[in-house]
């Protein structure tokens, strides 16, 4: 499913990360682990085409995407990849619903109401669809991105830091919605963290 | 979803933001609206009205007023000719042909003009309804003096002595309405037409009164005025309009009549052109004040995009990341400036053309310049040509913004 091979990257001329060999597979779900600094978010923006590699190959669903074209890897982005960040970034001009839609739009994809509210069901936040950004709680708008992110059930879903904003409760509940409503949409997942309060909810562990 | 769902709700995010750009827009394209409306609908009449006549003689005086007064309408007369010099004039080798003119009466404000039927048929005058007059107090009435003054074929009315409404009436001569004319959307609308003799008529009544009353037979009638024998010259009229027979007219005609009479000549098209010249300078004056509300609009848009693509360098970054390509980013923020500048631009021409309206509502005397507020122009398709070329101006810079995000350094940097 995902693959790399000799795969690192380099701020400016000293610095250079190197990442040992990577081999997932559909469905699996896998916490990356490490300090502030250690390259957690590079790693996860270079699997998720968000950032060019300049050296080694990622293969994702047989396609090596550091071979694709700038428009290839847009397009294979919003097809294939479901994102959540630390800060649930929503487009605050936009309703819950809205926000939701610009995930098949933006992926060219057909925009499917019903599939809106199955998801948003999933999460436990249907009554909020018409809601606006700002009425969120931190809690709600993270379901919102986590929402956002399985829309176009995509293969891979890549959360970057989803539960660091959170408090315990919140923590709990969200990370517990991310591992269900992935596993239901058989995604494979990627979480990077430096919260230890998810260590426990998932067995799969790359260290850097 | 789609981009321009997403546009308007960026737009409506910010509503005081987006009010005001579009507020400033729309009133610089409604000042030019209305001044584009203003001087091309004057510029209509001005050549209408002086259609066919390319010289106006009358007595000595300002030649701009010769011709407000006898073309227009406007002004009032420099005085009287004498018909006997009139009449020489009419015979000369160059003129074509001569219409008289005799002013000095009014009935409610509108303007009695003495005259022949080939006036009217200078204008391509048709009779809506009754016939054109044969006897002296017989009138034709314009379509705006029937309209305003509720006056039907068969009314009677006695004029005023002078051209408005103080002077005192000729109470003993009453005209008679014989026709009413189609509009012409010109200057005939507002007169009422009848022949010299009734000019002279009622004037002359009040000391010659058993003069009037005989039957004179004609020997010789003058070519101009076929009531009365040629070479009197006792009687007068206002002013004669010419048409040349050739070209060389233009240039030896006016010198002829400014020397060798007593006469002055004037060219309409000449002091149209100077008159629309001095109205020019407050027309250039209000058109700059427009551009520069228009340069301020666009400014004004450049602004709020270049902060508002600052805010929204995540929402870029998460669209980026959700799939969205570079060159959309471009186009959904080049939308954005032209939304508003064409909807400003729009309202706009709204605004101008509904300003105008109440304008011609409201004041009583523009109705008598018959400028409409619901003429349109092909210069306002260019006004929103314009205003599309603006929003794709003014939102250059942060459409480049908007394609340069770099959605590993926004995403990674909190």
């Amino acid at each position: 499913m995902i693959k790399t091979s000799s795969l690192s990257y380099s701020y400016g001329t000293e610095k250079k990360i190197h990442f040992s060999d990577l081999t997932i597979q559909t469905g699996e779900q896998f916490l990356l682990l490490g300090e502030s600094g250690s390259g957690k978010t590079t790693l996860l923006h270079l699997l998720g085409g968000l950032l060019r590699s300049q050296h080694g190959s990622i293969e994702v669903n047989g396609t090596d995407i550091t071979k694709l074209s700038e428009s290839g890897l847009d397009r294979f982005r919003g097809q294939q990849y479901g994102f959540i960040f630390q800060r649930n970034h929503l487009i605050s001009a936009l309703t819950v619903k809205k926000n939701l839609l610009m995930s098949p739009f933006l992926a060219g994809l057909e925009q499917n109401p019903a599939r809106v509210d199955e998801v948003l069901d999933q999460l436990g936040i249907l009554e909020k669809k018409n809601a606006r950004i700002q009425d969120l709680s931190l809690g709600q708008a993270q379901r919102v991105s986590i929402a956002r992110a399985v829309l176009n059930k995509p293969a891979v879903i890549l959360a970057d830091e989803p539960t660091s904003a959170l408090d315990d409760k919140n923590c709990d509940r969200v990370s517990d919605l991310l591992l269900s409503v992935a596993g239901q949409n058989k995604a494979t997942l990627i979480i990077a963290t430096h919260d230890q309060r998810l260590k426990n909810k998932v067995k799969n562990l790359i260290q850097l | 979803m789609n981009l321009f769902s997403l546009v308007i709700s960026y737009l409506k995010a910010r509503p005081l933001n987006t009010l005001l750009n579009i507020l400033l827009l729309s009133l610089g394209i409604a000042v030019i609206t209305i001044l584009l409306l203003f001087s091309n609908q004057l510029k209509e009449k001005i050549t209408n009205n002086t259609k066919g006549i390319d010289l106006v003689a009358g007595a000595k005086g300002s030649p701009l007023q010769l011709i407000l007064c006898n073309v227009f309408h406007i002004d009032f007369p420099t005085g009287n000719i004498n018909l006997q010099e009139a009449e020489r004039l009419s015979k000369h080798r160059l003129v074509k042909n001569a219409i008289p003119l005799a002013l000095g009466d009014s009935y409610q404000n509108f303007r009695i003009v003495g005259t022949n039927r080939a006036y009217a048929e200078l204008y391509k005058a048709e009779l809506a309804t009754g016939e054109w007059w044969d006897n002296d107090l017989e009138v034709v009435v314009g379509s705006t003096v029937a309209e305003l003054l509720k006056l039907k074929v068969g009314a009677t009315f006695e004029s005023a002595h002078g051209l408005s409404k103080e002077g005192h009436a000729h109470e003993e001569s009453p005209f008679v309405v014989k026709g009413i004319l189609k509009s012409t959307h010109g200057v005939l609308d507002n007169l009422i037409l009848t022949n010299v003799s009734s000019i002279w008529k009622v004037h002359e009544e009040h000391g010659e009164e058993e003069h009037t009353s005989e039957e004179v037979i004609l020997t010789n009638p003058s070519s101009l005025i076929p009531s009365v024998e040629a070479g009197d010259s006792t009687k007068e009229i206002t002013a004669l309009l010419i048409k040349y027979r050739n070209p060389i007219a233009a240039i030896q005609l006016p010198r002829y009549i400014n020397g060798q009479t007593g006469m002055q000549a004037a060219s309409p098209a000449f002091e149209a052109a100077r008159l629309f010249s001095i109205l020019g300078l407050g027309v250039e004056a209000l058109t700059g004040f427009a551009y520069v509300l228009i340069f301020i609009s666009a400014l004004s848009i450049f602004i709020a995009l270049y902060n508002s693509l600052k805010e929204r360098q995540y929402d870029l970054a998460i669209m980026r990341s959700m799939g969205a390509s570079r060159s959309k980013l471009f186009i959904a923020t080049q939308l954005e400036g032209i939304t508003l500048t064409l909807f400003g631009s729009v309202i706009g021409l709204i605004l101008g053309h509904g300003v105008l309206y109440l304008f011609t509502a409201v004041v009583e005397e523009s109705g008598k310049t018959g400028i409409s507020a619901w003429v349109f122009y092909k210069e306002e398709l260019y006004l929103l040509a314009g205003s599309l070329v603006l929003g794709i101006l003014c939102s250059l810079i942060p459409s480049f913004q908007a394609y340069r995000t770099d959605i590993h350094k926004v995403l990674a940097g909190n």
